[in-house]
């Protein structure tokens, strides 16, 4: 329904004021509804995540979890020394003193033994059962979002006419590249190849494979799928890629609010709550453009 | 085109601003509507019921967890929460063996049983190797011999209005103003009824030792480990368990875990 940039229609009655053509309806309602659910699902999620990893700060690879033996990549901890307690994390076998982060944090003074802070978990004391009421709760608003968000971009053609790659995208992608490395933006009804990859790799690869490691450690889920795990390499392999896919979803979130921020914060928070965007003038005409509305 | 560009130094700005907005929002904002019983948290913990509907549904009656080789077992069973419990009754039953030990099956049933191990273990047996899944994450693949539920509640003949099988254990988990709390916990009659459900008095080839439960402890194969009891001597057959410890179902759903442990 929002196929072509509409000039000022009755459907927008906050844009009769002016009349240029550069303002056009972007995001159809179904795209911002499922922005948003998705922002606080994964809000919540992440931090009820954080606390349920505090429980067993390490991370496997394989079926179990090696006690007898050494399975373990990565791990979070905390360990006396001659300089008083000190947080570590160890990666593949390499240790890093994270002190004050990860490992042993807290207020000066009253530091304790923990392997995500307590401002990054929820709650913020340690208590497990709590955070998985809450990640169980919200895994069930994000995974029916995804769900909506599918059906409604492939019948709003949203897929096809914004995510689908194209041909011409990967003729674009080098210019892309550069463009976004000077934060130089280009305000088009289209997203850009970048864009597309960053979208469709979040809705079609990391969501999916989200949902996909959670319903791996359901014991439950296991007797429903039991060829998951295997196909995952293990239960604990699956969970180890669930932190990964995590890291890469934070990842996610950095990039995409400096890009906001970079791309004019106005403009385009304004598309994905009214829909409405401000896209740059054709190249001939030369007046300046108000930056915000 | 220029209008939309901003400079480096705006953009940093903007960012490191809105990175710290985000740190300092910390996360203690939620804790009071978190406890036990406040609305929030009573709305939040629908999703177990409908995580519990939805996995029975999918699973069925009958679908089995996956089970393993011997060659997966790679290490001893890890033992968790109480090892070694310190009450006396316990130690009294350990010094003989657990020759004096009985299960006792009672509640809502039409015969009531006093089994001793050897009736126990004198039953038909099914032994399987599986994974224990501990709430931390942490998971362990061992063998586990013992005698399917279902074929006790068979024999003790479970009466209809009988919904739940509560499980309560000789070890003192907690100890509050009212007295010490042994662990106690429950689960529906379709796990229960479970072909995978035994009663195991076998880890391993080799009699259940002490920190994994001895002499018995349940195996729950399609739920987490807080499911499965340790250190068992009653089976108690009801229709709601409101009335027992925190009325939530076991020891750590009064201390807030969902009763629903399949996820």
């Amino acid at each position: 329904m929002e196929s072509v940039a509409r000039s000022q229609s009755a459907a927008d009655p906050g844009a009769s004021a002016s009349n240029d053509k550069t303002l056009i309806y972007r995001q159809s309602r179904w795209t911002r509804l499922t922005h948003w659910l998705w922002a606080i699902s994964l809000f919540f999620m992440l931090l009820s995540g954080l606390q349920i990893f505090n429980a067993r700060p390490q991370l496997y690879i394989g079926k179990e979890s090696g006690f007898d033996y050494n399975n373990t990549i990565f791990a979070i901890g905390a360990e006396n020394t001659n300089a008083g307690p000190r947080g570590y994390t160890d990666i593949f076998g390499h240790r890093f003193d994270t002190t004050g982060v990860l490992g042993w944090s807290g207020p000066a003074g009253q530091e304790t033994s923990r392997a995500f802070p307590s401002w990054a978990t929820i709650p913020s004391y340690y208590d497990l059962g709590t955070a998985r009421v809450i990640h169980f709760f919200f895994a069930w608003i994000l995974t029916t979002t995804l769900i909506v968000w599918f059906v409604a971009s492939t019948v709003n053609g949203h897929l096809r006419r914004d995510l689908a790659p194209r041909l011409d995208d990967l003729k674009r992608l080098p210019q892309d590249i550069v463009d976004h490395a000077k934060l130089k933006f280009h305000h088009t009804r289209e997203y850009n190849t970048l864009q597309k990859m960053a979208y469709g790799g979040v809705l079609f690869v990391l969501l999916p494979l989200m949902i996909i490691t959670g319903l791996a450690m359901s014991p439950s889920m296991n007797a429903v799928l039991p060829f998951l795990n295997d196909l995952l390499g293990g239960r604990q392999t699956a969970r180890t890629i669930h932190f990964t896919v995590m890291v890469l979803l934070v990842g996610f979130f950095i990039i995409h609010i400096l890009m906001i921020v970079a791309a004019g914060p106005i403009n385009e928070l304004r598309s994905i709550i009214t829909g409405w965007y401000r896209t740059d003038p054709p190249a001939q005409d030369d007046k300046p453009v108000e930056r915000s509305a | 085109m220029a209008k939309f560009e901003i400079s480096r130094r705006k953009f940093l700005t903007g960012a490191s601003l809105g990175a710290s907005g985000i740190m300092l929002s910390g996360c203690d904002a939620f804790d009071s509507q978190l406890s036990i019983g406040s609305g929030l948290r009573s709305f939040l913990e629908n999703a177990n019921g409908l995580t519990y509907r939805a996995q029975r549904l999918l699973a069925g009656r009958d679908a089995l967890a996956p089970e393993f080789t011997e060659a997966d077992i790679r290490q001893p069973q890890r033992p968790n929460g109480v090892t070694a419990p310190d009450d006396d009754v316990y130690k009294g039953l350990l010094a003989n063996n657990f020759a004096d030990w009985r299960l006792e099956v009672s509640g809502l049933v039409e015969k009531p049983l006093s089994l001793s191990r050897e009736q126990l273990q004198n039953m038909p047996s099914r032994t399987q190797i599986t994974r224990h899944d501990c709430v931390e994450g942490w998971s362990c693949i061992a063998k586990w011999t013992g005698t399917p539920l279902s074929l006790v509640l068979d024999q003790a003949v479970v009466k209809p209005q009988a919904r739940y099988v509560m499980f309560h254990c000789l070890d003192t988990i907690d100890r509050s103003l009212s007295g010490d709390i042994k662990y106690y916990g429950s689960i529906d009659l379709i796990d229960a009824r479970h072909p995978q459900t035994i009663l195991a008095y076998g880890l391993n080839g080799k009699p259940l030792p002490v920190e994994n439960g001895a002499p018995l402890r349940v195996r729950v194969e399609r739920q987490l480990g807080y499911k499965m009891p340790k250190y068992l001597y009653k089976i108690e057959l009801v229709d709601g368990f409101a009335d027992v410890g925190g009325g939530r179902g076991g020891y750590w759903e009064d201390n807030g875990y969902d009763w629903y442990g399949g996820i």
